[in-house]
């Protein structure tokens, strides 16, 4: 049994896989996602900050990841449903610096300050 | 998220009053400014402290100019653009006396619209104090003659041209902040006004998006172009727009921003493209171009901060500019204000003094999205009476201006004119 608070995310579109978190989610909270595609429940395995998002259903490594309606990148790597989905297993289709950025603070990680 | 089917409180989607009025200036050209600011244009950073000091303690004041020396002719567009912006009622343009760019051309230009200006070089006026001294007595005169020459007239929405820029966005921009200012922009053009949205370079991935928001077929094809260049643009340079501000924000690509981006241009259809400097030849929603033409120098980094985009919309003649952000920006703008909306309630709270309107509302279910942007209607009108916003009470005029080409004429699929 969860003790952790409940979080919501919204769905924007009905094709999405993944939701966006509209207030911080704990490790294990229960996740109530609204929108479009109506309502249903999840639970966050991991701790997810307002803003950013969660994995709606199992998306396998190469597969695209849907948001809006549209692709919004690639999964590098399996993604459960409840994980937080970001830089870490997921990467633009354009932008070659995706992937070398801090997971948390998005800090660039591929230039030299020496 | 979606408007609530059934309210419980009153209609609050059209604002206070749908049809307001406010006194406005009347320009020669016809347009008419909100604000009735003075100028001080330096062409070349050697003369831009000499322009700021004189500008100093000046509360009616703000200061723009080029720092190259040799001369730029998009930049030379832009400053012209800004002199004769509805919201400036006279212009001083100083220079040092070695570089390319000519302030009294500057002050030719100004008065040839209709508006009180004055020039000089600093190597003529004996340096750094005396030429304080002497740009602040001409900036008295400046002040009472703009003030003499001021008419004052009734102004109401079909007068507005108002612009959206978004920067330090995150993941509730697109959910929030970005829609409400997309569904006031469908409101301000129902109403007769022009709204213009730019950040060419965070619509990655919505080409078909855009060219299906066209309201004619000469517009599609502006649109694909302006596309394409982008497109192009980004690759050569391998430059996204997106950054680490965003990354934590919880936005994960630049295709994701720009999705999100992209809402801020509402439903309405798109008129055209307009290059920077351009002014809309008519009412309605239209999509301003930043993006470099292609140069042999491939210079000017596109969007390389959030005031250069609002500088651009402002020179397309914007008296206001809505500028969304979701992490929180305490950036204002010179000649236009800025009006901070965010769609983040810990940036709300966080950085109250700075933000004006609270797009977070609808997240939490407290406001439909129509609610907000009646509210957000009211806030406009406000501002455009004359109350100061968030960003002008704490004194911010933000200026950028660097070198950029966009003169090519030779540019492919019809994007130029």
């Amino acid at each position: 049994m969860s003790v952790e608070p409940a979080a919501s995310a919204f769905q924007v579109h009905a094709s999405d896989n993944v939701a966006t978190l509209l207030s911080e989610a704990a490790a294990g909270a229960p996740l109530e996602i609204v929108g479009p595609a109506g309502r249903r429940d999840l639970t966050a395995r991991e701790k997810i900050e307002l803003g950013h998002k969660v994995a709606l259903v199992a998306i396998p490594e190469g597969a695209p990841v849907v948001k809006f309606g549209i692709v919004i990148g690639i999964a590098t790597r399996p993604i459960e449903p409840g994980e937080w989905v970001h830089l870490h297993n997921c990467r633009s289709q354009l932008d070659e610096r995706s992937g070398h950025f801090d997971v948390h603070t998005g800090e660039p990680g591929d230039n030299a300050y020496a | 998220m979606p408007d609530r089917a059934a309210s419980l409180v009153p209609d609050r989607s059209l604002g206070r009053t749908p049809d307001r009025v406010w006194s406005g200036y009347l320009r020669p050209d016809g347009r008419k400014g909100i604000r009735n600011h003075l100028l001080v244009v330096y062409t070349v950073e050697c003369a831009s402290f000499v322009a700021q000091e004189i500008a100093k303690d000046e509360s009616d004041t703000h200061v723009i100019g080029f720092p190259g020396c040799y001369d730029n002719d998009y930049a030379i567009r832009l400053m012209l653009a800004l002199a004769t912006h509805p919201n400036i009622g006279g212009v001083l343009a100083v220079g040092l006396g070695c570089e390319y760019t000519q302030p009294h051309r500057i002050a030719e230009a100004v008065r040839a619209s209709g508006r009180p200006a004055e020039s000089f070089f600093i190597q003529e006026h004996g340096g750094t104090r005396l030429s304080i001294a002497y740009g602040k007595e001409l900036l008295a005169s400046l002040r009472a003659r703009a003030s003499e020459t001021a008419v004052k007239v009734p102004m109401t929405w079909a007068d507005l041209t108002i612009g959206a820029e978004c920067g330090g966005s995150d993941g509730t921009s697109g959910l929030a902040g970005n829609p409400v200012v997309g569904r006031t922009f469908d409101r301000l053009v129902d109403r007769g006004g022009s709204a213009i949205f730019e950040e060419v370079v965070e619509m990655i991935g919505l080409r078909d998006l855009m060219i299906a928001r066209a309201a004619s077929p000469r517009a599609a094809q502006q649109l694909g172009a302006t596309y394409d260049k982008m497109l192009n643009y980004c690759k050569a340079v391998r430059q996204y727009s997106v950054a680490p501000g965003n990354f934590a924000g919880g936005l994960t690509t630049i295709e994701e921003k720009s999705m999100g981006a992209f809402a801020k241009g509402g439903s309405q259809p798109i008129q055209g493209v307009l290059r920077v400097s351009e002014r809309p030849p008519h009412p309605g929603l239209w999509l301003l171009d930043s993006v470099p033409d292609e140069h042999f120098m491939q210079f000017g980094y596109t969007n390389p901060n959030d005031t250069e985009g609002i500088m651009d919309l402002i020179a397309a003649g914007a008296q206001i500019v809505l500028f969304i952000t979701g992490r929180g920006s305490v950036i204002g703008s010179a000649v236009s204000p800025l009006i901070k909306v965010t769609g983040n309630e810990r940036t709300w709270r966080n950085m109250s003094e700075d933000m004006d309107f609270n797009a977070s509302r609808v997240l939490s279910g407290e406001l439909t999205m129509d609610e907000a942007a009646g509210e957000l209607m009211d806030l406009i009108a406000d501002v455009a009476s004359g109350e100061p916003s968030k960003p002008e009470r704490l004194g911010h005029r933000e200026f950028f201006l660097m070198y950029k080409h966009q003169d090519v004429p030779s540019l492919e699929a019809g994007c130029r004119v």
